[in-house]
């Protein structure tokens, strides 16, 4: 499957990456209108850590064995079946944070609005996810991963 | 955003009443979304995110123009203008020539620069124009027919005996080495130090991908560039940094370096605070000292003394490796190029006075040096009148622009040309000319790591790439549209060229017809 | 006699998790799921969300209703096995019938503990809460009998998470623990008190030290308990939620060796082969000290059913030990334990940052510089990654001072470990 690298050295510690996940999970999917009206409706899917000069983009590794799947009391937490990744399906999602407990890289955050879980979905099997597309630095790639 | 080290300094600081700001600051309040991530790209602070309002304001005083900002912006909301503040217009006190004056009245320091000189002299290569085959001599299609770029750099034998006799042909004389580029274009010297690593990296990167070379300048060769040694020439200026006999054997050519175009005459500094660890370790000096290169090299007061040191590199090196001659372009260049050649230079680099630099005295980057132009053709005519042409290549360097420029610097007389801060500006620069503050925005003129994580080198690297890809598909053009399918019809070819808008006496030096002739 | 090549007694989680395990490695033999709840798999945690209005009987199902279908199951609901007899390799079920296996996995899970001495423990209105079922009966019961008051006997987890259900409905709920604080097996006394002072904040009346002795009826139905200390409280509802005891009496007299659970090996294994244990009823190596107890934590029944499905397939795959863990609001309040989150001092290293005024409260325990526990209240952000500190043992004792800071995130670890966790697949250092 196709999964997002981040490369530590080339992040710049600019953030256009979460912010075009907020716009890419709007509803206009247009930034003026997206942060006008949906900027605290959304968790982008990627969050930049940052220390010092050293940043780097993080999101959901949608793992092979995923521990939130396993921890997920609902089953709103599944594997799609053509693009591997990981989903959380909100409609199903109770907010009981076990997911959260268990993800060993702390991708998934609450909220902000309803009671869910929020991460990286991907963009839902888009040629170029939204973070990889807008990256000015080349720091957050696509790369196959047949392993 | 803020730099490395310290925290944005609360001290409060006697405020200088004259300097004005030289750019304004335009942020379109209904495209700005306070994503803040101008707050974060700008390294002298000008934007400022105030969390009680949500919104992020500018100031615009410490704005240098670098349009980093502006680039990054997601929405495109940012514009840099110039500074409002007009004067009544005046032939003589310029804005420019004023502020320098506010500048200096509150400093007292040297007006300092980065990059060429920025001055309304003409540029002699759009006074130049080329020609074209119509009729007579049918143009060549570069797509079609094989198209020569591919350039030898070295001292070229007096005559070439050819041994054979009925069997396979092969040359008898021994030739002296020669460096061969697939693109008379070159990357020119540019010391890690004042370039970031990324930076330096990038151009030994492109130079081996494009089939040329990369000009290491004074700074050095870092460790982990001297595996693209094949594709480097390393420089022995004046203050002999990371000389040693590694250093100029694991390079395809040395270069010495008497001057430079951007400040004839006088010698180099970079400031201590750009002296890390590895720059350091690099120039072979201690952490955080200035490296200072002297303006003569004390071991060259005569033309013997350069003699010697060439003739030592040669040495050093088993006379394998070309040995190069780099000279700024001032007034008797021709007779100083001919005395290089004749102590024994194999390549000659004249850089003219629009070269780039680091840190300049501002004075003597714009007031010091001749056109490139014209010491060109100074040189080329010169040598070839003594009969030594052939003796030694000439290269030449200072603010070339596009591969036009490239094709009447050949048409001139020129070997190769060297370009620096063309290969800068694909990488990002935006000349902003404030590289002598260590502050460069796009991670190019620094060694701040906030900063020199901006410039990822492999995406350097493809720019670099294409851009000298797009000049050589144009050159080629160009050529073909000339009737010539190899770079060695054109050099010196100066009937190719016709002048405009130059005077008789500038039309006689450059031995060029006006157009109409 | 037809013997299905993969059984498993369950339902749950650890029986899903088994098909899981079973169907990565063989995807063509059936196989035979056999349960007594007469639902189709469905998450039990949701059953006080049910009870309370939070979610609606369709939300309950754990997977999608084709599950069974996709995965070539055969499931055999409403049925109760009541005996395993290994050396035949036969179960015998609830209705009479003798039914063969290959492989079997016992996913049984626990049993609801009714005290013994308690009198009127038998009177309507008493309930335990354990299943789909005992939620639709309690909700029938408090709309029939118009339920004002209610106590909850027992401060722990499925004690809260009934009170919690009791309380969106709209009863006056007493909670009765035994201990000097609720949720003594899970938090530390610092984090008890916060989760007490939620409860009570929100009209909720906590009873500690004290214990339900007398249920009283009238005409048949719940009126009231009596505690130790005398005292009554009135009530027309009490639910029994003072633990759960692994389901092993199927295997009583079998041979299958049990402690407090049914015994299992790395393998989840029982001591007979072909035989495999998973989940609440099984007793598994603890993670920590290799001692085997029963952890019914949902993550780790999950984990134990996918190995144990896994290993009957013919896969090789060991179960690391289990932790203890987990994620629960009190009354909107977050809150993640981890591990050890009460030391008794023995060699512990203590880490821990209070606000009492939001509630946040987040603690490490740190032992021989390893996290060994830790508990995060009110802000549970991340809390995943120091769980992954614990499991994986890493040694934090040069960046100890970080783990508790607002931004603490993996930037905050060694990049040997943070590369280590995305697996080369993330973080390219």
């Amino acid at each position: 499957m196709r999964r997002i690298v981040a490369h530590e050295q080339y992040c710049i510690g600019c953030r256009l990456c979460e912010i075009h996940c907020l716009v890419q999970h709007s509803r206009s999917k247009k930034i003026i209108k997206a942060f006008r009206d949906e900027r605290d409706a959304i968790v982008p899917g990627v969050q930049v850590e940052e220390s010092g000069a050293v940043s780097f983009a993080l999101q959901c590794r949608h793992c092979d064995e995923a521990p939130c799947i396993e921890a997920c009391m609902t089953g709103a937490m599944h594997r799609d079946s053509q693009t591997g990744a990981v989903l959380c399906d909100q409609e199903r999602c109770v907010g009981c944070w076990m997911c959260i407990m268990v993800c060993p890289v702390g991708a998934i955050r609450r909220g902000p609005e309803r009671h869910v879980a929020s991460k990286c979905d991907l963009c839902l099997g888009e040629d170029y996810p939204a973070c990889v597309a807008n990256c000015p630095n080349e720091a957050i790639v696509l790369e196959e991963d047949d392993g | 955003m803020s730099t490395s080290t310290e925290e944005p300094n609360q001290r409060i600081e006697p405020r200088k009443w004259l300097i004005e700001p030289d750019f304004i600051v335009e942020r379109d309040p209904d495209r700005c979304v306070q994503c803040q991530v101008c707050v974060r790209q700008c390294a002298n602070d000008v934007h400022e995110y105030d969390p009680e309002t949500g919104l992020v304001s500018s100031d615009s005083s410490t704005c240098v123009g670098c349009h980093r900002c502006a680039t990054l912006c997601p929405t495109g909301a940012i514009s840099i203008r110039r500074s409002e503040l007009e004067f009544r217009p005046h032939g003589n006190w310029t804005a420019q020539a004023l502020r320098d004056i506010y500048k200096q009245a509150e400093t007292g320091g040297v007006l300092l620069s980065g990059m060429g000189n920025d001055g309304p002299l003409p540029v002699y290569w759009d006074r130049l124009l080329l020609n074209a085959s119509q009729v007579t001599n049918p143009s060549i299609d570069p797509l079609r027919e094989p198209m020569e770029l591919l350039t030898h750099l070295g001292r070229k034998p007096d005559s070439v005996r050819v041994a054979g006799n009925g069997g396979p042909v092969s040359t008898a004389t021994e030739l002296a080495p020669q460096l061969m580029l697939r693109v008379p274009v070159m990357f020119s010297a540019m010391s890690y130090g004042s370039i970031s690593y990324n930076a330096s990296m990038a151009l030994a990167r492109a130079a081996k991908e494009a089939g040329t070379f990369a000009n290491s300048g004074e700074g050095g060769l870092h460790r982990d560039i001297r595996p693209h040694g094949e594709n480097m020439i390393v420089q022995v200026a004046s203050g002999r940094f990371g000389v040693d006999t590694e250093y100029l054997n694991l390079a395809a050519a040395v270069e010495i370096k008497i001057g430079q175009g951007a400040k004839p005459g006088i010698g180099g500094h970079l400031p201590g605070e750009k002296v890390d660890g590895a720059v350091s370790a690099t120039r072979m000096i201690p952490e955080g000292t200035d490296a200072l290169s002297p303006a003569p090299h004390h071991d060259i007061y005569s033309i013997e003394d350069l003699r010697q040191l060439i003739y030592a590199i040669k040495e050093a090196t088993r006379y394998r490796k070309p040995v190069a001659v780099k000279i700024a372009a001032v007034h008797n260049v021709a007779a100083i190029a001919s005395g290089c050649v004749r102590a024994g230079a194999d390549i000659v680099a004249l850089d003219g006075y629009r070269g780039g630099t680091g840190a300049a005295p501002t004075m003597i980057r714009n007031n010091v040096g001749i056109p490139i132009e014209f010491a060109l053709a100074a040189v080329d005519s010169r040598l070839r009148e003594e009969g030594i042409r052939n003796q030694a290549s000439i290269v030449v360097a200072g603010g070339f622009r596009n591969s036009a420029d490239v094709v009447k610097a050949i048409a001139l007389g020129a070997d190769a040309v060297y370009i620096a801060t063309a290969a800068l500006v694909a990488m990002g620069c935006h000349l902003c000319q404030k590289c002598y503050t260590g502050k460069c925005n796009w991670g190019i003129a620094t060694q701040d790591p906030y900063l020199t994580r901006r410039l990822n080198p492999n995406i350097a690297t493809r720019r670099l790439v294409n851009l000298l890809r797009g000049w050589a598909l144009e050159m080629k053009e160009m050529m073909g549209g000339m009737g010539i399918n190899a770079v060695e019809s054109l050099r010196g070819n100066r009937d190719h060229l016709r002048g405009v808008g130059l005077t008789d006496r500038e039309l006689e030096i450059l031995e060029v017809e006006p157009a109409g002739r | 006699m037809d013997r299905a090549p993969y059984m498993i007694i369950g339902n749950s989680v650890a029986a899903v998790a088994a098909v899981t395990g079973i169907r990565g490695t063989d995807r063509e033999r059936p196989v035979t799921v056999i349960a007594r709840e007469p639902h189709h798999t469905y998450s039990r945690p949701l059953i006080s969300y049910l009870l309370g209005g939070a979610v609606d009987e369709a939300a309950m199902l754990y997977r999608a209703p084709d599950f069974y279908e996709k995965n070539g199951v055969v499931a055999l609901l409403g049925v109760e096995v009541v005996r395993v007899h290994p050396d035949e390799r036969t179960v015998e079920t609830s209705d009479g019938r003798t039914l063969g296996f290959e492989r079997l996995l016992i996913a049984t899970g626990g049993r609801p503990i009714v005290p013994g001495d308690v009198p009127g423990t038998d009177a309507e209105g008493v309930f335990t809460f354990t299943c789909w079922d005992d939620a639709r009966s309690i909700a029938a019961y408090v709309e029939q009998e118009g339920v004002k008051r209610a106590v909850v006997v027992g401060g722990g987890l499925i004690g809260l998470k009934s009170m919690e259900a009791l309380v969106r409905l709209g009863i006056e709920t007493t909670v009765v623990e035994l201990a000097d604080r609720i949720l003594g097996a899970t938090f530390d006394r610092k984090a008890s008190e916060l989760a007490r002072r939620r409860l009570e904040g929100a009209g909720v009346s906590v009873r500690c030290e004290t214990t339900v002795t007398h249920i009283r009826a009238s005409r048949g139905k719940v009126t009231g308990v009596t505690l130790r200390d005398g005292g009554r409280v009135p009530c027309e509802l009490v639910i029994l939620a003072i633990g759960v005891v692994p389901d092993t009496g199927l295997v009583r007299d079998s041979g299958i060796r049990t402690g407090r659970g049914i015994v299992v090996d790395d393998t989840m294994r029982t001591s007979v082969e072909g035989i495999y244990a998973a989940g609440d009823v099984a007793e598994a190596a603890d993670l920590f000290t290799g001692e085997k107890r029963t952890i019914p934590i949902f993550p780790n029944a999950y984990r134990q059913g996918l190995i144990a499905g896994c290993n009957m397939a013919g896969g090789r795959r060991t179960y690391a030990g289990g932790l203890a863990m987990n994620s629960v609001e009190v009354l909107g309040l977050p809150t993640i334990s981890v591990g050890v989150t009460d030391p008794d001092g023995e060699g512990c290293e203590v880490l821990s940052d209070l606000d009492e005024e939001g509630p946040v409260y987040k603690k490490v325990v740190l032992k021989g510089g390893r996290v060994v526990g830790a508990i995060f209240v009110g802000d549970v952000d991340r809390a995943g990654i120091i769980t992954g500190l614990i499991r994986e043992r890493v040694d934090v004792s040069e960046f100890r001072d970080v783990l508790l800071t607002d931004d603490f995130g993996l930037i905050s670890l060694p990049r040997e470990y943070r590369k280590h966790v995305v697996s080369g697949k993330g973080i390219v250092v």
